[in-house]
């Protein structure tokens, strides 16, 4: 818990669209921690979406500086953003983006591919390790439309882990799944938070996903509304062993 | 990135997708295969003129009257009679370049044997003919000087006279046919030449002594033709020079008057024939040669559309580390590891094919190496050029916007 992974200063976004000038974010500071699990919540129009892309060095900001674990980005062309996401950054969809008729394994390869450092031999091994990590080592070689839902969303948190980033920045990840699966992406997630201690950032709009995160960043009007640490952590592991055994209908 | 990353990328993504890059290659390997095989066509049928030709004998020269003057009217070369034996003489004792000569006197008729008879022609020649055409004897012996001398009345038949006279598969040899109810004894049977290039049936022809020809069918002292060879084919130059400075003495010709006598090569009639098979080549080239841009086209627009398709998948490259040059890269080698597998496809295929149609249309056929590389060149090429346009689109692409495409 020692080093800033992100710091945030006065963030501002602008866009033109025809003559408006439209502001998405209108001055956003904070900072994260190393070990910290965040979830940024807001209505749609608050600018959680374009504070995701800075984020996840996606956009640069018009105006602030954002420090991505030491290195500002303010001043990276695209390339080096790119290099940046590759080796700080692992994304976590809504639609999980897994390549179609590319197994499980090739998906979480992937990452590697662009890092040039990585052997042929390390690479499968890395990906061997995340999937174990999301617990889905027997489906190596599944194909996306043969794993379920929150399979398939697993096999994306084992692509956003492999290449060992500082920040897990998660988008919606739970919006497509129902709650007993939503749930157990959620025990996975704090489950890497706290025993991996990993670094977890968390955009979502349900105030039930944000009661496992360890602290909460509301946005409104692309402001920072509310900051508040989270005193009592809710267990997704119990809320998912709370729910009613799934029935057969 | 290393080149090896990249190449197994895009290896993956076209394995994805088997069929669409199976159907994007078609256009390539239609136009290279028929690259192949329309130069493959144009180049075996070249060869076998040439070779043809030179079955007749590639330093066979042909000497011919020529138009003239006859009181300011021109006449044309076939109503000039200005060949004779003294014409012939006189080529056989001064041209050095010219190893053997014969005259021709020629004449149409009716040949008879028993109740068949057959229209053919009769060719008056000297001995040395069968050397200058390159023409052997099946069965029997060739006329001598001798027969010449006393234009003895003996001839030696062409295979198709023989199949029409002779139908039953009986020797001809010594048997007496008549030929515009001249009687002729048969001496000797050719062997089969097949048709000249011009279609011609080369063995519908009765060989007799020039003499004969001349003076019991012809009663003429004129020749239609003078057949003579070069020592060689690359004197036949010198011979053409010989003989016409030769046959303008003979004739008493004047500096001012024009030739009334041609002189014609082999090697002239190879080169008139030759620019035209390879007319046809460039034609057929330029058929193919279309097909391989369409098949470039057909990569250029697979590629953009899948460009469009997997926005999605380039978004998602991009968010986990691709830069730009990657995703350029990727769509460039997909393009080009399209053409250059249809382009080796084709060319088994054009190959295959050229061997198929000698096989089963009898058209010769020759594959040239050159063509093979510049087809493969050529399609290797178009993957470049036609898959750069849609990867520089990719390329650009704005992760956030592409990650959203629907």
């Amino acid at each position: 818990m020692s080093k800033k992974i992100l710091e945030l200063q006065n963030i501002k976004r602008e866009f033109v669209m025809g003559t408006e000038i439209v502001r998405a974010l209108k001055g956003v500071s904070f900072d994260v921690m190393g070990g910290e699990f965040v979830t940024i919540m807001g209505s749609s129009g608050s600018g959680k979406t374009t504070l995701l892309n800075t984020l996840g060095c996606l956009d640069k900001p018009t105006e602030g500086t954002y420090l991505l674990d030491g290195v500002n980005i303010g001043g990276l062309n695209r390339n080096e953003l790119a290099r940046l996401r590759n080796r700080k950054i692992g994304f976590v969809f809504q639609s999980y983006n897994l390549l179609p008729r590319t197994s499980a394994l090739e998906n979480v390869e992937l990452p590697l591919f662009y890092n040039i450092e990585i052997s042929h031999e390390q690479r499968k091994q890395k990906a061997i390790k995340a999937l174990e990590a999301v617990k889905l080592a027997d489906r190596l070689d599944h194909m996306p439309n043969q794993l379920s839902g929150g399979q398939q969303q697993r096999v994306a948190i084992a692509r956003a882990l492999v290449n060992e980033p500082v920040m897990i920045l998660a988008d919606e990840a739970t919006g497509n799944l129902d709650t007993r699966t939503s749930y157990e992406i959620m025990a996975l997630i704090q489950e890497l938070n706290q025993v991996q201690g990993k670094t977890i950032v968390f955009v979502t709009h349900e105030p039930d996903i944000a009661a496992f995160s360890s602290r909460t960043v509301t946005l409104r009007d692309g402001k920072v509304v509310k900051d508040t640490l989270n005193e009592n952590v809710r267990s997704a592991k119990e809320a998912l062993a709370a729910l009613p055994p799934a029935e057969d209908y | 990135m290393n080149i090896l990353n990249l190449i197994r990328i895009a290896f993956k993504a076209l394995q994805r997708n088997k069929l669409r890059a199976f159907l994007t290659m078609l256009g390539v390997i239609i136009g290279v295969a028929s690259v192949i095989a329309m130069v493959a066509i144009g180049q075996g049928s070249k060869q076998s003129i040439q070779s043809q030709l030179s079955s007749m004998g590639s330093n066979m020269i042909t000497i011919l009257p020529a138009s003239n003057i006859a009181g300011g009217a021109r006449l044309g070369g076939s109503t000039v009679q200005t060949l004779t034996i003294d014409d012939v003489k006189a080529i056989r004792k001064q041209a050095v370049n010219v190893s053997a000569i014969s005259p021709a006197a020629t004449s149409s008729g009716q040949s008879i044997f028993g109740a068949l008879n057959w229209p053919t022609t009769i060719q008056g020649v000297s001995p040395s003919y069968l050397d200058i055409r390159k023409w052997d004897l099946k069965d029997g012996i060739p006329f001598s000087d001798e027969d010449v001398r006393a234009s003895a009345k003996v001839c030696l038949l062409g295979q198709t006279v023989i199949t029409n006279l002779f139908p039953n598969g009986e020797n001809p040899v010594g048997k007496i046919i008549r030929f515009n109810n001249i009687p002729f004894q048969v001496i000797g049977v050719l062997v089969a030449k097949g048709q000249s290039s011009f279609g011609q049936d080369q063995d519908d022809v009765i060989l007799a002594p020039y003499t004969t020809v001349q003076k019991r069918i012809l009663a003429t002292i004129y020749f239609r033709t003078i057949y003579a060879s070069a020592i060689s084919e690359s004197a036949s130059d010198d011979a053409t020079d010989e003989i016409t400075s030769i046959l303008r003495k003979t004739h008493r010709l004047r500096t001012t008057d024009e030739n009334d006598f041609q002189v014609r090569t082999m090697a002239e009639l190879i080169s008139a024939l030759s620019s035209t098979s390879n007319l046809l080549t460039i034609l057929l080239t330029a058929i193919a040669g279309i097909s391989l841009i369409i098949g470039g086209i057909g990569i250029m627009n697979i590629m953009y559309v899948s460009v469009t398709e997997r926005t999605r998948e380039i978004g998602l490259r991009m968010s986990i580390g691709a830069r730009g040059i990657d995703i350029l890269m990727q769509f460039l080698i997909e393009a080009i590891m399209i053409s250059i597998t249809g382009g080796l496809i084709g060319v088994v295929l054009g190959i295959t094919s050229a061997q198929l149609i000698t096989y089963f249309l009898s058209w010769p056929t020759l594959v040239s190496e050159s063509s093979i590389i510049l087809s493969f060149a050529v399609c290797a090429f178009t993957g470049v050029f036609f898959g750069y346009y849609p990867a520089q689109k990719a390329s650009r692409l704005d992760p956030i916007e592409a990650l959203r495409y629907e």
